[in-house]
């Protein structure tokens, strides 16, 4: 009868086609939508995520996020390399800067001023140049997006994608000279704006009109140490934030989520295409039991027990719904591939989501099978004679 | 459970079923008393609404009866719990119905195998045996059919061998003729009778239509809930009318 059950599925081709589209795009709007949201939310940290040698980091205690910062006087990172548990501290600037394109256009960037000794707070990868260039003169290094894109030279025909900035280029920040010794891979901020890489003093010099400029500092706690008990007592020694990367992270998400507006709204519009969507796909399979709730009642008079009622409902929820989403997610992954560009946020499908995803469709598919089962189990078997 | 060829396949007594609570209580069944014996072809005819399907729905045990008891093959259906009963039904019942109730999107083979897997039959073997079966009704032809291919007969045929595939020992069919032209009802009835009386099945066919009543062995007549009169076909020959 299990055949029979899947026979009905696919026998109405137009019905099965139906069903398996409506629960395909159902997956789309369940996948694609949240996975864009998490995708903007992971920006929110993305420089915390980015510098990863730290296990602690130190701010002002108003800073709220990663992507906002507050001058710290220089002497609190002596302070900092003082405290008990601190194995070392180094200092990180992060400020936007306007730079000056070779055209004479100006673009906003952001402007990381890294330890001079250690250059710790750097790229991890190195698509062009190495890190240690930074100590050549004027040596800045760009993000491979920004190098791509906003930074990227305009040929003056509208249209035409801009040629990448490379090594060798010259930019001018604040009327000073700056030359590109390095791209590098960088996860793209929340505004989507160029990173520029330089040493500490450096970023001084370009920053000049700015008195104080440390942001952050950036510490590691000895080894065998919590990081989050040494954090505390950097916090009591001194009267600024310490977080460990884990608590600034969500510290980071915590705020952006409960003040962008536009994050909220997203998130509403979110959470709505995910009740449509899962609604969408169990009034789907619901219908199409109904449909064929004329024979599941002549199968039930003619002696199909109710557990085998209940077991070819369940094949065809289960199967519909695993060939729906599959459709779904493989769909999504291919739009989100086809999309990207290389030079904004990418959309990453990740595993948890689409476990989370698949498990919503799998229990709307099983509550609809639910609902589904129960309208035949109550079923009359005298009701076949009904015509 | 053993029955010998003449204790009665059907025993009915004192039936009683009324739908529904107070003011809009209908008393559909209000007593009846019934026998029907192996290889009989038993027609229940009587004015709509008099209660004729509610009683085969009651004998088929697709239907419970308010009071009175009903016996089938020596078994009382009341004393077998639900699961038992649906078995049951599997087992030793085949239906007929006024609107065929094939299964569209399967072919006359599977729809005429279904009651063979729902008894377990392996798949290979509940097609083969629907091969014959299909073959006994005029249709052997048709295998790969589906049944919005065929005419309203030729489907009706094909639900007869669906109602006989798994060898039921009682047939019970709720105007298996009403959907059909007059000639085509009586092929059909054709079909039904010689392969019931054939293999020594009771039959129940609920009717509005005289014309088929040749065919019956026994004529119980309904009227508002009871079963006024069983008659014996007159002794004129049922083919005469086809
Ligand atoms: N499920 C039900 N709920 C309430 N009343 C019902 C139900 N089924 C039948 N009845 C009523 O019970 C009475 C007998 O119905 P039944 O269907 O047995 O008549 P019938 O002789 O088969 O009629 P017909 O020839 O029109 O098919 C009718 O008055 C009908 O309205
Ligand atoms: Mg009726």
């Amino acid at each position: 009868m299990y055949r029979i059950a899947l026979q009905m599925l696919f026998g109405d081709r137009g019905k099965y086609l139906g069903i398996i589209v409506g629960i395909a795009m159902s997956s789309i709007i369940i996948i694609q939508q949240p996975s864009i949201l998490l995708t903007m939310l992971s920006h929110t940290y993305s420089l915390i995520t980015d510098i990863s040698l730290p296990d602690i980091w130190v701010m002002d205690k108003k800073v709220r996020t990663s992507e906002d910062s507050r001058a710290l006087l220089d002497t609190q990172l002596y302070r900092v390399r003082g405290i008990a548990g601190v194995e070392w501290a180094v200092p990180l600037y992060k400020g936007s800067l306007t730079v000056r394109l070779e055209n004479g256009e100006l673009e906003r960037a952001i402007m990381l001023g890294l330890d001079d000794a250690t250059l710790i707070g750097g790229p991890g990868i190195m698509v062009e140049g190495s890190l240690a260039d930074l100590r050549m003169p004027d040596a800045v290094i760009v993000d491979e997006a920004g190098a791509r894109g906003r930074l990227a030279r305009q040929t003056g025909r509208p249209g035409e994608p801009g040629i990448p900035l490379r090594v060798g280029d010259t930019l001018e920040i604040n009327e000073k000279r700056a030359t590109v010794v390095g791209i590098a891979k960088a996860t793209p901020t929340f505004q989507s704006q160029p990173i520029l890489y330089t040493t500490y003093s450096r970023a001084k010099n370009y920053a000049s009109s700015e008195r104080k400029l440390l942001s952050f500092i950036l510490a590691r706690a000895k080894p065998g140490l919590d990081p989050e008990a040494v954090a505390r007592r950097i916090a009591q020694d001194t009267d600024l934030a310490a977080y460990t990367a884990d608590e600034f992270k969500r510290r980071s998400l915590d705020y952006m989520l409960h003040n962008s507006a536009m994050l909220m709204n997203f998130g509403f519009v979110v959470l709505v295409g995910f009740v449509v969507g899962t609604a969408v796909t169990g009034q789907i399979f619901y219908n199409f039991t109904l449909d064929n709730l004329r024979y599941f009642g002549v199968f039930k008079a003619m002696g199909a027990t109710d557990r085998m009622l209940l077991g070819m409902i369940l094949l065809q929820a289960l199967l519909a719904g695993l060939m729906g989403f599959g459709i779904g997610s493989g769909v999504t992954a291919a739009f989100a591939a086809s999309t990207w560009k290389g030079n904004e946020m990418k959309l990453e499908v990740g595993l948890p989501l689409l476990c989370a995803s698949g498990l919503a469709v799998l229990l709307i598919v099983l509550a609809a099978a639910f609902f589904s089962a129960r309208k035949v189990l109550r079923l009359e078997p005298a009701e076949v004679f009904k015509s | 459970m053993e029955t010998s060829a003449t204790s009665p396949v059907v025993v009915c007594r004192g039936l009683t079923k009324t739908y529904g609570v107070g003011d809009t209580a209908t008393r559909a069944l209000r007593g009846v008393d019934l026998d029907v014996q192996p290889g009989e072809l038993l027609m229940l005819v009587g004015p709509s609404g008099c209660g004729k399907t509610t009683l085969i729905s009651v004998i088929a045990g697709i239907l419970n009866q308010d009071r009175g008891s009903c016996t089938l093959f020596g078994q009382d259906l009341a004393l077998l719990s639900p699961r038992e009963r649906v078995l049951f039904r599997g087992r030793h019942i085949g239906f007929v119905f006024q609107a065929f109730n094939l299964v569209p999107c399967l072919t006359c083979l599977e729809n005429i195998a279904v009651p063979l897997l729902i008894n377990g039959v392996k798949r290979n073997e509940a097609l083969r045996r629907a091969a014959r079966h299909l073959d006994q009704v005029g249709l052997g032809d048709r295998l790969g059919t589906t049944p919005g291919q065929l005419s309203g007969g030729q489907q009706q045929r094909v639900a007869i061998a669906r109602a006989l595939a798994h060898d039921p020992g009682l047939v019970v069919c709720d105007e298996p003729t009403s959907a059909l032209d007059h000639a085509t009802g009586a092929r059909v009835l054709d079909t039904l009778k010689s392969l019931a009386v054939r293999d020594n099945r009771a039959m129940v066919i609920v009717t509005h239509d005289s014309r088929i009543f040749p065919y019956a062995d026994r004529i119980a007549h309904m009227d508002d809930g009871i079963i006024l009169e069983t008659s014996l076909k007159p002794e004129t020959d049922a083919r005469s009318c086809a």
